[in-house]
């Protein structure tokens, strides 16, 4: 049994190939000469052909150009947008356009990351500048070859045109010429009603390959003499006491067992025998830290909330004590949320080869230049010596912001010294750390006797935390007396930036509760908000972060779409958000079905600036509110001592797709330069759903997931 | 270890491996097909979905001992140049974000139209919910398995 384990790939190959009898290798690495799978765009830097303009693209003779996308594709589809904006200030045939990922490069890109929805606001110049700059290096060409004043020259579809002559030149036949003239500084950029590309639907450039399942993954790296490695890490508050490898170790195609920082590496020859290995290594655990349970946190969050103990002011505008003291009525309401996981679709993987020459890292990582940083300070290498291949990410949702993970397999290859890629299993994922954190927030209004809203207060608790409120945010700005402050309790369960953070749950939170006042003080919610702008704008208290009108716009244009208030037969609920400097409202739609709420639709209307495609920027709305309904409604993570207890998808629940409303976007045209898309649709989701089940049904969700509130306790 | 021989996409393949090894593994760690995805392990999401003889079939959970003289399809053997009614119709839609849940969700779909070509829209519901996408794109999954199933109705299918 041992014999034929210890074979390499390639022996098993050549082996299979020969035994089969009419066995077909056409496939991937049975027909390369290398045993290794290769994920499409790897290397691309490399490989790509043509002659270099700039960091972000290079033209063939053929006339075919290739455009270099920076920043880790998770879903975003920035791979598919950023060239659109390159490829529009070129003048550019998008069906000759070839794009492909570029490995991390900090002399040619800066911010090479995805998280924020920060891309597009720092590119958005860049990317044009580098598409006008080889534009009028091509023209600049065709002028000296036709000795004609390049002012007299247009572009169009790749081509670079005389119009008095009539002569054209491809990019292709001029680029050679025009990578060698000087690089002008100060190029013209195009009107806004000149854009081709830009605002047109364009399909996801990588549809192709997913669609026939091409490699493209980290988890689809495989190299020559690859070893596979699972991790058991332990619970948090615990640390490893003694590991007992030896029945693992003696497993078919078990290569070692490595015990570094509590983790227990199981490494071997395939993702199956390690995971049965695993499950043979015996681990005691003995107590680092606090080990905390779901119900020290509930205790905890009631004390945080009433302390006067660490308690740190965000925002403090007026005199908020004489507000609530004065005030005719008071409104006060709680909301909490769970620790959530990010549980991409691609559980985290990274492929490392630490070799004495250096080394090489393959895989999805959101931070490409933060892993290569924590590497070399790990490994004691100079970073230069390290090269980081980004492969596309089966989602993030923010978890891939962590090098964590990118850290074991460095680690554990320059351990083993061979080539290693880690696998985190679902259940790995799931109790491995990195949470959306649990919080819960006070909220507190005072009215004054004309229903004014004259105080308010807000205070966040958190778990790992950090500043649980937005207080710049609305309605920061349109209330005299304002207090925002926030408490925070360290955990050794660890949190990170989830989709949209802190205000993925905030915003349901905090638009409940303007609910609630609006309510309280009889007035129409969407009117409610309206005013309150309106008095931001003509007397601001404070500093305020937001641009107002955008605002305005958004509310407007939801209220209009989803014919607010005039509807019958249907409850709805408004909520809005800005978020990523992005704007986005929305309307949620919920009928009364055998005396159950049931939402029917979502009406979403966002404002990030120009729409540089709509396909996609459709599909992120969408996609966002998908997530924040989901979240909302069914996902919770819970712990006992220290270990959370939904570890897979069958007790960690996510939306199906039977469970989606219809949902319809509107975008606000305003022609302001663009945002990203990629987290602003999911905050106001929430809230505008529980707003809609509250006038639906007159009771109030307070607390995520809503499945588990009395409302919907009857309901499946 | 046992060797398992295997028809895989019309193909055979053969497999050097332990007999409860998942077919997911078998397809991924030693054929080379990572087409496949894993995504849970334990048949709640449907990433790692091929069909064995027609049927829908997880296979992360699926030993390898178990499938015999049957006929496996991946994604990557769906059809012969990536023109299956549902991947051109996907392509139509646009439907993937990071496109890791698609290809299991592509699968599933062509069992259902092979059994039921013209599903109604909560025919597709009830076929598709077996299938997390964490982008959320289903909206435009369900537009897609409704675009190709009109246009498989009207033209004649290739049997794979
Ligand atoms: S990996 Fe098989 S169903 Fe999820
Ligand atoms: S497209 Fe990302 S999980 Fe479905």
């Amino acid at each position: 049994m041992a014999t034929t384990t210890d074979k390499s790939r390639r022996d098993f190959m050549k082996l299979a190939a020969t035994a089969g009898g009419g066995l077909l290798l056409g496939f991937g690495w049975t027909s390369a000469a290398a045993d290794s799978i290769s994920v499409l765009g790897e290397a691309a830097g490399a490989a790509a052909g043509g002659v270099e303009f700039n960091s972000y693209l290079s033209i063939g003779s053929d006339g075919i150009v290739t455009i270099f996308s920076p920043n880790p594709e998770l879903g975003q589809n920035i791979k598919t947008s950023f060239p659109m904006v390159v490829a529009e200030e070129l003048d550019v045939d998008w069906k000759k356009v070839k794009v492909v990922q570029a490995p991390l490069d900090a002399k040619k890109f800066d911010r090479q990351l995805t998280g924020g929805s920060g891309a597009v606001p720092h590119s958005w110049k860049r990317l044009r500048t580098a598409g006008a700059t080889a534009k009028q290096m091509l023209k600049e060409a065709a002028a000296k070859r036709w000795n004609v004043s390049v002012n007299d020259l247009t572009t169009e579809n790749s081509t670079v045109i005389h119009k008095a002559s009539g002569r054209k030149l491809s990019y292709g036949e001029l680029a050679m010429d025009a990578s060698k003239l000087p690089v002008p500084t100060d190029v013209q950029l195009k009107d806004r009603k000149d854009f081709k590309i830009i605002g047109k639907p364009v399909r996801n450039v990588e549809q192709k390959n997913i669609v026939t399942g091409k490699p493209l993954f980290g988890l689809d790296v495989y190299r020559e003499g690859m070893l596979h490695a699972m991790i058991q890490r332990p619970a948090f508050g615990m640390k490893v006491k003694s590991v007992d490898a030896a029945a693992a170790k003696a497993m078919p195609g078990i290569v070692d067992v490595v015990t570094f920082k509590n983790n227990v590496a199981i490494v071997g020859k395939s993702t199956w025998q390690v995971k049965k290995a695993r499950q043979a290594v015996k681990i005691a655990y003995e107590k680092a830290d606090n080990i905390e349970s779901t119900p020290d946190h509930d205790r905890l969050f009631k004390q945080l909330l009433d302390t006067s103990n660490e308690v740190v002011v965000r925002r403090k505008d007026g005199d908020v004590e004489a507000a609530f003291k004065s005030a005719a009525k008071v409104i006060k309401s709680e909301y909490q949320c769970p620790f959530l996981s990010h549980s991409p679709m691609e559980p985290m993987n990274f492929f490392a080869h630490v070799r004495p020459d250096g080394v090489e890292l393959v895989g999805p990582t959101q931070t490409p230049e933060r892993a290569r940083t924590e590497t070399a300070k790990l490994l004691g290498v100079a970073p230069e010596k390290i090269t980081l291949e980004i492969t596309r990410l089966g989602g993030g949702f923010g978890r891939r912001l962590q090098a964590d993970y990118v850290l074991e397999a460095a680690e554990l290859s320059s351990l083993v010294k061979a080539p290693v890629k880690v696998i985190w299993t679902r259940e790995d994922d799931m109790t491995g750390g990195s949470y959306r954190p649990a919080v819960r927030y006070r909220f507190e209004a005072a009215l004054d006797a004309q229903n004014n809203l004259i105080g308010y207060k807000l205070r966040g608790v958190g778990i790992n935390s950090g500043n649980p409120t937005r207080e710049d945010n609305f309605p920061s700005g349109a209330v005299e007396n304002l207090l925002i402050d926030s408490v925070e309790h360290k955990s050794p369960i660890t949190t990170g930036p989830w989709r949209a953070p802190i205000t993925n749950f905030l915003a349901f939170a905090e638009q409940s509760f303007l609910d609630e006042v609006a309510q309280a003080a009889g007035k129409d919610p969407v009117k409610f908000r309206l005013d309150l702008l309106t008095k931001a704008k003509a007397k601001p208290t404070g500093a305020i972060k937001y641009d107002i009108d955008r605002m305005r716009g958004v509310i407007e244009l939801a209220a209009e779409k989803s014919g607010w208030g005039k509807k019958q037969g249907v409850f709805q609920g408004f909520s809005v958000y800005f978020s990523h400097a992005s704007y986005v409202a929305q309307v949620g739609e919920v009928a009364m079905v055998k005396g159950k709420p049931v939402l029917k639709k979502i009406y979403a209307a966002g404002d990030c600036g120009i729409v540089i495609n709509p396909s996609g920027a459709r599909q992120q709305m969408m996609g966002g509110i998908v997530d924040g309904l989901g979240h909302a409604m069914y996902s919770k993570l819970t712990f006992k001592d220290g270990l959370a207890q939904e570890n897979n998808f069958n007790n960690y629940r996510l939306i199906r797709m039977n469970e989606i409303p219809e949902i319809e976007c509107h975008f606000v045209d305003n022609g302001i330069d663009p945002t990203g898309l990629g987290e602003p649709a999911l905050p106001p989701t929430g809230g505008a759903v529980a707003n809609a089940i509250f006038k639906a049904t007159g009771k109030r969700v307070k607390n995520q997931p809503f499945i588990d509130e009395e409302v919907f306790k009857t309901v499946s | 270890m046992a060797i398992f021989k295997l028809q895989i996409n019309g193909r055979s393949y053969q497999a050097d491996v332990e007999p409860d090894t998942p077919l997911l593994w078998v397809l991924r760690d030693h054929l080379g097909l990572v087409g496949t995805k894993y995504g849970c392990g334990i048949a709640q999401c449907g990433a790692c979905t091929v069909h064995i003889n027609g049927e829908a079939t997880r296979s992360c959970v699926y030993p390898v001992s178990a499938i015999g003289t049957s006929k496996v399809v991946t994604i990557e053997g769906l059809s012969a140049n990536g023109d299956h009614p549902l991947q051109l119709a996907w392509d139509e839609v646009d439907v993937s974000q990071c496109g890791y849940c698609q290809a299991g969700q592509i699968m599933t779909a062509a069992a259902l139209l092979k059994k039921n070509p013209k599903p109604t829209a909560e025919e597709i519901e009830s076929g598709m919910t077996g299938n997390i996408c964490r982008c959320g794109t289903y909206h435009r999954i369900r537009e897609a398995v409704k675009l190709a199933s009109t246009k498989t109705a009207s033209t004649t299918t290739k049997k794979s």
